[in-house]
């Protein structure tokens, strides 16, 4: 589905990413770790084109998108959410979600209609209010909402733009415990058809979603797998137990 | 080859003059992150309190060192009365603010001295020719070339070597960081706000005896400034200087050997720069930095 | 399902009933009690609104501050002025070419402009309206140069005569409710809420599949087609134009009656310029103070209420409903 390259990518001297090569297989829920600053979002800004590689490749659907820009390689399906809050301050939760549907089967450029007039964007958007239970808050400004229910409303937006392929950049930093736990939930639940790549701290969310791990280490993968062979490596290991967390 | 000389220095003094304006406006939007479109006005009051000091003391020297302190004054007072409310709002709200305020300058100005189209008179001394090599250069130009350079070398002197310096150069990214180490910012904020209207409002005595001194003439170098700070670079000092000697140079000898487009030609210049560097030679992309 | 996310729709026909006949009393209104004199102030102020709302579309709803829309209303003014007496055509086809020439510079520039962001744009807008000032002052054979042009003789129109205040003012009026029509409903189109968006989070936009910088540029150029037809009406009403029509002065003028009135809002601007034109035309008549009163208001305005006069009476109306 996904498939990156030989990605690397420094910032002056400081090499964010080095040499990164990964493969997200159909459905997987692939989960990158890694200690803070390790470059994981530097990553995703670069499978999601807000970010240029120095050198390497990016693949989806055996395409290459090395060079797409962002918007285009969105309408190819790939979509993200962002660790820091970019939605529509000013608009609600059902417009940022709205947003997201038009995008992906829109008439953008249609000056003389209603919004309302397009069912289709409508229906997607509501699927995706309801995936995440946003029912509650839809009519809401998104300026106004917690911290919580904005993690889910950028999943949302995601998930409006029908994805076959979903980078989830943090979702549950910040969260309650039991805003994760409904987090997981809500993720368990989307369907095989899209692959997920997530970063993720919370080791707990880790193993509940993951089938497999690559761990990011100075931009560099360190190792990369199923759960279980991840957690015994010994690299992992030193670099998690070694270096203070 | 004589005339030829003769572009080049006035090329270079247009240079001075703008980048005594631009400076000033590069400085503003460094620290204080707002785009000053009163900075013309500054440059109009600095030309009509020096024709009143002229006349009252009959000495140039004089209004020089005048005229910038009740323009500095105004600006201080116009940082600390407006804009000090304004840093949290969006950058629109404050170049509206300044877009407002320069009405009320233009129409007490205009009140107080009339539009009239007045010149300052050069200094005595400074009046003649001075012959360099066989050619003959006005006396006057030539010393403000000297002017310009010193002022230049005093601005980056202070912005190197003094800790307030340097904190005008770190920016207002800082603000925070500076407050720890125990500099005032909000009194900063009125300095350089003060300070780079006062650099304008020299830039307009020692430019009262070359473009005149006239209600309007705010707009009018307002806007070259502009284009020097764009094509720099906003926020950016060396921009300013590099702008300034594009745009001097480039309006001057357009004037003197392509008259037919030479109106267009700073327009160009700024046009064609931003193309390949959307932030201007020194600038930075705001998003990215 | 969809009544608890969507807010309720209006009963369509009797609210379109309502409206029109509200419509219908305001336009016809100022026919019954104002002279000449009157209807011609009042023309002038629907011109600048037609600018005004035009502005607003990118400004308040796009999000980008343009300094320099003076350029499409003054093209739009050159263009009709020229083409009906240079050619020595109908002033319609010299209208339509206003608001084409309008249109083609709108989406010239506006490739420049979209490229830059916040104040890259502002000064690029800024830069362009410049170019086109300089070109009517230095052109003299094409555009008489600072003297301006003139010479435009209004037409008629199903057999009135726009000479005359009356059919003058209507023929305003109904452009004017037209691109209000238009406004609402670009501003509720898919079009509409990308342009919203756009403004909101461009990262966003971007991420999730839009080409912002095409829909900015799009925006741009509608904005700028209706400051044409702004301009067109005005080079009917005035009859002459002159380089002030494209000059810094004048593109401040049309920003300030957005912010006045209030940005964002449909109704905005034509406050804004009903209010900017009134008081100009009152206290130009008592005193020269003109620009110290206008600036005053205006350093007000984004003092207390940034979001314009309308902004303002809606909180005022809100605070009023919590007591
Ligand atoms: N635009 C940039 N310019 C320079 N350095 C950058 C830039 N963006 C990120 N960095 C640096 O690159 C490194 C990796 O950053 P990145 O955001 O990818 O880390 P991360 O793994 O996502 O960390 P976290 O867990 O804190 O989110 C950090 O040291 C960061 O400071
Ligand atoms: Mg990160």
């Amino acid at each position: 589905m996904l498939r990156l390259e030989n990605i690397s990518k420094a910032f002056g001297s400081l090499v964010v990413s080095n040499s990164v090569t990964l493969d997200v297989t159909a459905g997987q829920r692939h989960t990158i770790i890694g200690p803070n600053g390790a470059g994981k979002t530097t990553l995703i800004n670069q499978i999601g084109g807000q970010l240029s590689p120095d050198s390497g490749k990016i693949f989806l659907h055996g395409q290459e998108i090395t060079r797409l820009s962002a918007p285009l390689r969105a309408r190819a399906g790939l979509a993200r959410t962002f660790q820091k809050n970019t939605l529509f301050q000013a608009l609600s939760v059902f417009e940022n979600v709205r947003l997201g549907a038009q995008a992906a089967h829109g008439r953008t450029y249609d000056l003389f209609r209603s919004w309302r007039s397009d069912t289709g964007v409508l229906a997607q958007a509501e699927q995706a209010i309801e995936q995440m239970n946003l029912g509650r808050i839809a009519a809401q400004p998104v300026g106004k909402l917690s911290y919580g229910d904005l993690r889910q409303v950028e999943v949302a937006v995601a998930l409006a733009t029908s994805p076959t392929v979903l980078l989830l950049d943090e979702p549950t930093s910040g969260l309650s415990p039991s805003e994760t736990a409904q987090m997981i939930d809500v993720l368990r639940a989307l369907p095989r058809e899209i692959s997920i790549l997530m970063i993720e701290h919370d080791m707990e969310v880790v193993f509940s979603i993951a089938d497999h791990i690559t761990v990011l280490y100075y931009g560099e993968v360190i190792a990369s797998g199923a759960p279980r062979n991840v957690a015994d490596d010994p690299r992992v290991q030193e670099v998690y137990l070694g270096a203070p967390q | 080859m004589d005339l030829f000389l003769t572009q080049l220095l006035n090329g270079l003094v247009y240079s001075v003059l703008l980048f005594l304006v631009s400076a000033g406006l590069a400085l503003i939007f460094g620290l204080l992150g707002i785009v000053n479109l009163a900075h013309g006005s500054f440059f109009m009051l600095g030309g009509f309190v020096a024709l009143s000091v002229t006349a009252a003391t009959g000495s140039f020297w004089l209004a020089m060192l005048l005229a910038p302190i009740p323009v500095m004054a105004v600006a201080g007072l116009i940082e600390v009365v407006f804009l000090r409310r304004l840093y949290a709002r969006s950058q629109l709200d404050q170049v509206l603010l300044t877009f407002g305020l320069s009405f009320i300058l233009t129409d007490v100005t205009e009140t107080i001295w009339g539009k009239g189209l007045s010149s300052l008179q050069e200094p005595q001394g400074l009046r003649e020719g001075v012959s360099i090599l066989g050619n003959v250069f006005p006396a006057y130009r030539l010393a403000l070339l000297a002017f310009g350079f010193i002022c230049a070398f005093a601005i980056w002197l202070v912005l190197e070597r003094t800790r307030a310096g340097s904190m005008v150069r770190a920016g207002v990214d800082d603000a925070r960081t500076a407050m720890g180490i125990g500099l005032n910012v909000p009194a900063l904020r009125t300095a350089t706000f003060a300070i780079g209207g006062g650099l304008a409002a020299l830039a307009g005595v020692v430019a009262g005896p070359l473009l005149g001194v006239f209600s309007g003439i705010d707009v009018e170098v307002l806007i070259p400034a502009f284009i020097v700070v764009a094509i720099g670079g906003l926020g950016s000092l060396r921009g300013a200087l590099i702008g300034s000697l594009v745009i001097g140079f480039a309006d001057t000898l357009g004037k003197a050997y392509i008259p037919g487009v030479s109106m267009f030609l700073i327009y160009f210049a700024m046009i064609g720069i931003l193309l390949v560097r959307p932030y201007g030679l020194f600038g930075q992309d705001p998003a990215g930095g | 399902m969809t009544s608890m996310i969507l807010p309720p729709k209006q009963p369509a026909a009797r609210r379109f009933v309502f409206v029109a006949m509200v419509l219908a009393c305001v336009v016809l209104s100022p026919l019954a009690v104002l002279s000449g004199y009157g209807l011609d102030v009042i023309t002038e102020i629907m011109i600048f609104a037609i600018v005004a709302v035009s502005l607003n579309l990118i400004l308040g709803y796009g999000g980008m501050v343009s300094f320099g829309h003076a350029a499409f209303f003054g093209l739009g003014a050159y263009a009709t002025v020229l083409i009906s007496t240079r050619y020595d055509v109908s002033p319609w086809l010299g209208l339509a070419g206003g608001v084409g020439t309008a249109t083609a510079a709108a989406i010239v520039i506006g490739a420049f402009c979209v490229r830059l962001g916040g104040v890259g744009f502002f000064m690029m807008s800024l830069a362009f309206a410049q170019l086109l000032n300089s070109g009517a002052i230095k052109w003299r054979p094409l555009t008489g140069g600072s003297d301006g042009v003139g010479g435009l003789l209004r037409p008629e129109l199903f057999g009135f005569d726009l000479s005359d205040a009356g059919p003058m003012y209507l023929f305003t009026a109904a452009g004017l409710v037209g691109v209000l029509l238009f406004m609402r409903m670009v501003i509720a189109s898919p079009f509409g809420h990308a342009m919203v968006g756009t403004r909101e989070s461009s990262l966003r936009m971007d991420a999730i599949g839009y080409q912002t910088r095409r829909i900015r540029l799009a925006a741009f150029a509608v904005s700028g087609a209706i400051a044409g037809l702004g301009g067109a009406l005005y080079a009917f009403y005035n009859g002459f134009v002159s380089p002030d029509a494209l000059s810094f002065g004048m593109s401040g003028m049309i920003l300030l009656m957005v912010i006045l009135g209030g940005k964002g809002s449909l109704l905005g601007p034509v406050l804004g310029a009903g209010l900017f034109l009134s008081v100009k035309n009152i206290v130009s008549t008592h005193t020269s103070h003109w620009l110290l009163i206008v600036g005053c208001i205006f350093v007000a305005c984004v003092m207390v209420c940034p979001d314009g006069i309308l902004g303002f009476g809606k909180r005022l109306f809100r605070s009023g409903e919590r007591r």
